[in-house]
C-alpha cells in the first residue's frame, strides 16, 4: 500500500488522516472542517483502510461501534422480554410449564411460552447474542489499540500551526515581553500537575494520558468475565447439586463422587418475637404476622476414608461441625453447602400397637420408621408382627390395587402379617391413617396407631464453582479500566512563540470545563488572553444568538 | 428514635423544597448570569440544602439505630435513601460548577421521591435471613448512589431540553418534553392522593375470588375506581366500585395507577388553564440563560461519575452478595435483569456519545431514558414484577 509522505517530510502509514509528525492535514477532503477528529489523531485504522476481502469486511463489520451498539441495544431489549412473565425456574415446580402459563397469563402466555421466552437467558439466540458482543469488543478494541497507541507514542512538542489553529480551545495573543510570562506559564502548569516538555521555544504539556487506555483495560475485563462465564460448560468446573437432609441422617454430598459425606443433628427455625426482640418491631410482626429470623442446619462434614467398594457401607472420618445458615454456607475444599429449604415436622416413624380386637389388650409396640422399615418385628413371646407391603405415600392405583406416589412418607400404608399364638398361620390386615382393611375375612387382632414420631429436614444446595475466580477477576480488571477511563481525563496544552504572538490550543478527551479551568489558572497573572472554544463559537454563530 | 429519625426526615424534606424556591431566584436575578460567581440566591440555595442533606443523615443514621440495620430494606427505606442520594449527587455535582439551574430541577425531583417513598408503608421492620448480610447493604447504598448519579444527568437533560427545543411550534420534541412533564405532575397527583385519603384514614374492605377462584381479602386505601373481581364490599358507607376487573388483574394497583392519572390529568388540566401554555412553554424563559454545551458537559461527567459507582453497586457487589445469599451470584431474577438493562443501556449511551458524537439534544433524550429505566427499576420491577428482591 502506498504510503502517504507530508509536506514536512514525514513518511505516514497508509490511510493516515493528520500527518503524524506535525499534525499538518493530510486527507484534502477534510480541508473545510474548522477543527480536526482528534480521536486517533488521525492515525490510520484497519477497519477504515481495508475494504477488500472477506475478512476485511467481517474485520469491519465487528469494529464498528454503530454495530456494536445495536448489539447492546438487541441484547438490552431481548433481556427486557425475559422479565414480562417469570422465567421458568420460578415458577412452580408441580405443574407442567406448558399448562402454568396459559393457565396463568392466558393467550400471552401460551405465546410466550411457545417462542421458548420462559428459558431466553439460556436459548441459542441470546447466547450467541453476548458472544456477537465479545467478538464485537474484541475485533473494536484491537483496531484501535495499535493507532491510539502509535499517536500517543509520537506526540510532538512541535506542531504546525494549522493543527493548533484547528483545535476546539484555540487563542492567539500578541504581546510583548512575552518570556517572562512563558516561563510563569511553564512554571503554572508544572504546579497543576502537567508533564512539560519543551522544544525550539514550543511547549507541550499532558496530564492524565494512561486514561486513555481505561476502555481497552475495561473491555479486557469483560472478555476476561465471559470467559469465565463460559467456563462452566466446561465438565467438572462447576457443581450444582440439591440434598435434602433429615436430622439424625447421614447422606453422601452429591457432586462429590462419594468423597463428602454431610449428617444433619438439628435444623432450627426462629422466629421473631414481639417480646423479646426490639419494641420497634411490633408494628411490623402484626403486620405481617410471623417473620423469620433465622434458618439453621447444625450438620456434621465427613471425608470417606479408602476406596469405594460397592453395596459397602463406606468408613467415615469426621471433619467438622458446622452450622449452616442463610449467608453463611459450609465451605470446605471448593465446596459449599449452603441452607436453601426446608420441610418442617417430617413423618419420620409410626408407633402402633398390635391388639386383640375384643379384649383390648395389647401385645406390644411396633415402630416403624418410615425411611427404612424392617420386614419383622418381634414381640412378646409368640407374638411378631411381619411387614409384607409398605406404601410411604398410598394412593389407590387405577386398577384398584394400592400403591405409592412417592418416597415420602406423606401418606404411609402397610400391609402386615399378624402372628398370634391362636393364629400361628397370621392375620393379614391393611393399614393406612384412619383406616384398616381385612382383606382376608374378618381378624382376632389388628394394629391401632399409637403415635408418630417427626422430624426435620433441610435442603442444602452443594456448590462448586471453579469460574468464581476468573469471573471475580474480569469484574476488578473492569472496574479499575472503566474508573481509569472515567475519573481520569487525558488534557494536552500546546504553546508557540511566533513573531510576538503566543498561540495556545488545548484538547481533552472529555470534560473541556476541567480543561479550561486548567488553562484559565495557567494564564492567570500573564497577558495571555483566555482562548476561545471554537466549538461553542461555531454554534452561537450558527443559531445567531449569544451564549 | 424512631420518632426523631421520622422528623429529621420531614425537616428534610420540607428544606428541600424551600432551597428548590431560592434556586429559582438565583437564575432570575440578573446578576446571577455568569457562570462563575454564584449570587447571594444561590449561595442560601445550597446551604439551605446542605442543612437539609445533614438533617436526612441524620433520619438515616437514627433509624439505623432504630432498627439495628442499615434502613435500606424495604421500598420506603431504599427509595428514601435513593432521595438522599439524589440530593448528595447534585451538591457534589454543583460544587463542580456552581449551576443553580439544576438546584431547580434536581431538588423537586428528590422531593418528588421521599414524598413517593412515604406512601410506602413506614414501620420499621426486622430483617429476614436472606438480608441478614453486610453485603446486601454495601450493595444497595453503592447501587443507590450509582442511580442518583446517573439521574443527575436527567436534571441536565431536562434542562437542555427546555433551553434547546422549540416551544413556538407543535413537533415531536414538544410532545415528549410535556409527557415528561406531565409524568412529574402524575406523580404529584399521586403523593396529593394518596396523602389525602390517608390523613382521612380511608378503608374500605373487600371480599373477592381470586384466580384460583378462591375467596380473598383487599383492603383499599384509596376509594374503589376499580373494584376487584366479583368484589363484595364489607365496609358500610364506601362507594362501590365503578367497574370490576378479570380475576388476573390485580385490582387494588390498577386502582392505584388509575388514581393516580386521574389526579395527574385533572393537575395538569388546571396547570394548563393557569398557564395558558405547556408547563415547558413556561419554564424555558427560566433557563435562558443557560449556557448549553456546559449542561451538556454536566449530563455527561454525570454519567462517567455514574457508571462505574452503578457497575460496582449493582452489579459486582451484588453479585458478591448472591453468590453467598442465593449460592450463585446471578439468577436472572427481574431486579439483576434491570440492572443488567440499565448497565447496556448506559455502556450504548457512552459508546453513542463518544464514537458516534451523540451530544447535545440527542444525548439530552438519552439521559431521560436512562432515568425512566432506573425509576422503573427501582420502583415498577417491585410493584409490578415481583422476584426475590421484592422485599417490601
Ligand atoms: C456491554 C459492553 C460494553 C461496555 C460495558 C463497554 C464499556 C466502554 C466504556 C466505559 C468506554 C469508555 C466510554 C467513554 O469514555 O465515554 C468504552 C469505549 C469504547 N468501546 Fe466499549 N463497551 C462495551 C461494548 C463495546 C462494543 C460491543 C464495542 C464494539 C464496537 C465497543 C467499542 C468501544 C470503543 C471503540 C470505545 C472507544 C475507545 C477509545 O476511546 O479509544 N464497546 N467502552
Amino acid at each position: 500500500m502506498a504510503e502517504v509522505k507530508c509536506e514536512c517530510g514525514h513518511v505516514n502509514p497508509h490511510g493516515t488522516v493528520l500527518c503524524e509528525a506535525c499534525g499538518r492535514l493530510l486527507d484534502e477532503t477534510q480541508a473545510d472542517n474548522k477543527l480536526v477528529e482528534m480521536r486517533y489523531e488521525g492515525s490510520a485504522r484497519r477497519s477504515q483502510t481495508y475494504n477488500k476481502t472477506i475478512v476485511d469486511k467481517i474485520w469491519n463489520f465487528f469494529s464498528s461501534v454503530k454495530v456494536g451498539v445495536w448489539l447492546i441495544v438487541i441484547t438490552l431489549v431481548a433481556s427486557a422480554v425475559g422479565t414480562i412473565l417469570p422465567q421458568e425456574m420460578y415458577i412452580p415446580p408441580n405443574v407442567p410449564p406448558e399448562q402454568h402459563y396459559e393457565q396463568e397469563y392466558g393467550w400471552f402466555g401460551k405465546l410466550y411460552y411457545q417462542l421458548g421466552f420462559h428459558n431466553l437467558y439460556s436459548s441459542w439466540w441470546y447466547l450467541i447474542l453476548i458472544a456477537l458482543i465479545g467478538t464485537s469488543i474484541l475485533i473494536a478494541s484491537i483496531d484501535r489499540f495499535f493507532p491510539l497507541y502509535r499517536s500517543l507514542k509520537k506526540q510532538k512538542v512541535s506542531r504546525h500551526e494549522s493543527f493548533l489553529k484547528r483545535q476546539r480551545v484555540f487563542g492567539i495573543t500578541k504581546g510583548e515581553n512575552i518570556e517572562t510570562d512563558f516561563e510563569e506559564i511553564k512554571k503554572n502548569l508544572r504546579n497543576q500537575r502537567y508533564n512539560v516538555r519543551e522544544e525550539n521555544g514550543n511547549i507541550l504539556a499532558e496530564k492524565g494520558r494512561f486514561s486513555r487506555w481505561g476502555p481497552y483495560v475495561n473491555h479486557i475485563g469483560l472478555i476476561v468475565f465471559l470467559i469465565g462465564a463460559m467456563l462452566r460448560f466446561v465438565p467438572g468446573m462447576y457443581v450444582d447439586e440439591l440434598v435434602w437432609l433429615r436430622e439424625g441422617e447421614t447422606k453422601e454430598m452429591p457432586g462429590t463422587k462419594g468423597e463428602y459425606y454431610l449428617s444433619s443433628e438439628k435444623f432450627i427455625l426462629e422466629v421473631y418475637d414481639k417480646e423479646k426482640d426490639d419494641k420497634d418491631f411490633t408494628a411490623a410482626i402484626d403486620k405481617t404476622g410471623m417473620i423469620a429470623k433465622n434458618y439453621q442446619s447444625d450438620v456434621t462434614l465427613y471425608e470417606r476414608v479408602g476406596k469405594v467398594i460397592p453395596g459397602e457401607k463406606p468408613e467415615l472420618k469426621k471433619i467438622k461441625e458446622d452450622q449452616i445458615k442463610v449467608n453463611q454456607p459450609l465451605k470446605h475444599d471448593r465446596y459449599a453447602a449452603y441452607q436453601v429449604d426446608y420441610k418442617l415436622d417430617e413423618l419420620n416413624k409410626m408407633k402402633l400397637n398390635l391388639t386383640n380386637k375384643k379384649s383390648g389388650e395389647q401385645f406390644g409396640m411396633v415402630t416403624v420408621d418410615l425411611y427404612n422399615p424392617k420386614p419383622k418385628y418381634e414381640l412378646k413371646k409368640g407374638y411378631s408382627v411381619e411387614l409384607m407391603s409398605y406404601f410411604p405415600d398410598f394412593e389407590f392405583a387405577e386398577n384398584g390395587e394400592p400403591s405409592t406416589k412417592s418416597r415420602i412418607p406423606n401418606n404411609p400404608a402397610f400391609i402386615f402379617k399378624m402372628f398370634t399364638p391362636d393364629k400361628p398361620k397370621g392375620e393379614v390386615s391393611f393399614v393406612a391413617i384412619k383406616q384398616t382393611l381385612e382383606p382376608l375375612g374378618d381378624n382376632d387382632y389388628k394394629m391401632t396407631f399409637a403415635g408418630i414420631e417427626t422430624k426435620n429436614v433441610s435442603a442444602l444446595t452443594i456448590r462448586k464453582d471453579l469460574t468464581l475466580w476468573i469471573i471475580f477477576l474480569g469484574g476488578v480488571i473492569f472496574m479499575i479500566g472503566v474508573v481509569q477511563g472515567a475519573y481520569w481525563n487525558h488534557r494536552r496544552i500546546w504553546l508557540q512563540k511566533k513573531d510576538g504572538e503566543i498561540m495556545l490550543a488545548g484538547h481533552t478527551n472529555k470534560n473541556w470545563h476541567g480543561l479550561k479551568r486548567d488553562i484559565n489558572r495557567v494564564i492567570e497573572n500573564t497577558i495571555i488572553d483566555e482562548p476561545a472554544d471554537q466549538l461553542q463559537e461555531k454554534k452561537s454563530a450558527n443559531k445567531g444568538e449569544d451564549n | 428514635m424512631a420518632q426523631i429519625s421520622s422528623n429529621l426526615l420531614y425537616i428534610a424534606f420540607v428544606l428541600y423544597l424551600v432551597a428548590t424556591f431560592f434556586f429559582a431566584g438565583a437564575i432570575k436575578d440578573k446578576r446571577g448570569q455568569t457562570e462563575k460567581k454564584q449570587n447571594k440566591w444561590a449561595i442560601i440555595g445550597i446551604s439551605i440544602t446542605v442543612i437539609g442533606f445533614i438533617a436526612q443523615i441524620g433520619y438515616f443514621i437514627t433509624r439505623w439505630i432504630a432498627s439495628g440495620h442499615a434502613p435500606v430494606s424495604n421500598l420506603f427505606e431504599f427509595t428514601t435513601f435513593f432521595g438522599m442520594m439524589l440530593v448528595g449527587a447534585f451538591i457534589v455535582i454543583y460544587m463542580i460548577y456552581k449551576t443553580p439551574a439544576l438546584g431547580v430541577f434536581t431538588l423537586p425531583v428528590a422531593v418528588l421521591v421521599i414524598a413517593y417513598a412515604s406512601m410506602f408503608p413506614r414501620d420499621i421492620s426486622p430483617l429476614i435471613p436472606a438480608l441478614q448480610s453486610d453485603w446486601l447493604h454495601i450493595h444497595v447504598t453503592t447501587a443507590a448512589a450509582g442511580e442518583a448519579i446517573l439521574a443527575i444527568s436527567f436534571a441536565a437533560g431536562l434542562i437542555y431540553l427546555l433551553k434547546s427545543v422549540d416551544q413556538s411550534k407543535r413537533s415531536k420534541s414538544t410532545f415528549w418534553l410535556e409527557a415528561t412533564m406531565f409524568t412529574l405532575v402524575t406523580t404529584l397527583g399521586f403523593v396529593l392522593v394518596a396523602t389525602t385519603f390517608s390523613m382521612m384514614d380511608y378503608k374500605a374492605d373487600f371480599i373477592y375470588m381470586d384466580k384460583n377462584n378462591i375467596e380473598a381479602k383487599a383492603s383499599y386505601t384509596l376509594p374503589p375506581l376499580i373494584g376487584p373481581h366479583e368484589g363484595k364490599l364489607q365496609t358500610p358507607d364506601k362507594m362501590e366500585p365503578l367497574a370490576e376487573v378479570p380475576a388476573m388483574i390485580n385490582a387494588k394497583k390498577m386502582n392505584t395507577v388509575v388514581w393516580s392519572i386521574v389526579a395527574g390529568i385533572v393537575l395538569y388540566g388546571i396547570i394548563r388553564l393557569i398557564l395558558r401554555k405547556r408547563i415547558a412553554a413556561k419554564l424555558q424563559p427560566l433557563v435562558k440563560n443557560i449556557n448549553l454545551d456546559l449542561v451538556d458537559e454536566i449530563g455527561y461527567r454525570a454519567v462517567m461519575i455514574g457508571f462505574p459507582i452503578f457497575t460496582l453497586g449493582a452489579l459486582i457487589f451484588a453479585m458478591i452478595w448472591a453468590q453467598i445469599a442465593w449460592t450463585r451470584f446471578w439468577g436472572w431474577d427481574p431486579k439483576e435483569v434491570w440492572a443488567l438493562i440499565t448497565f447496556l443501556f448506559y455502556a450504548a449511551f457512552l459508546h453513542l456519545r463518544l464514537s458516534r458524537g451523540w451530544h447535545g439534544e440527542k444525548s439530552a433524550w438519552l439521559a431521560m431514558i436512562g432515568f425512566i429505566i432506573i425509576m422503573f427499576n427501582l420502583i415498577a420491577v417491585n410493584l409490578i414484577i415481583a422476584g426475590l428482591h421484592s422485599y417490601a
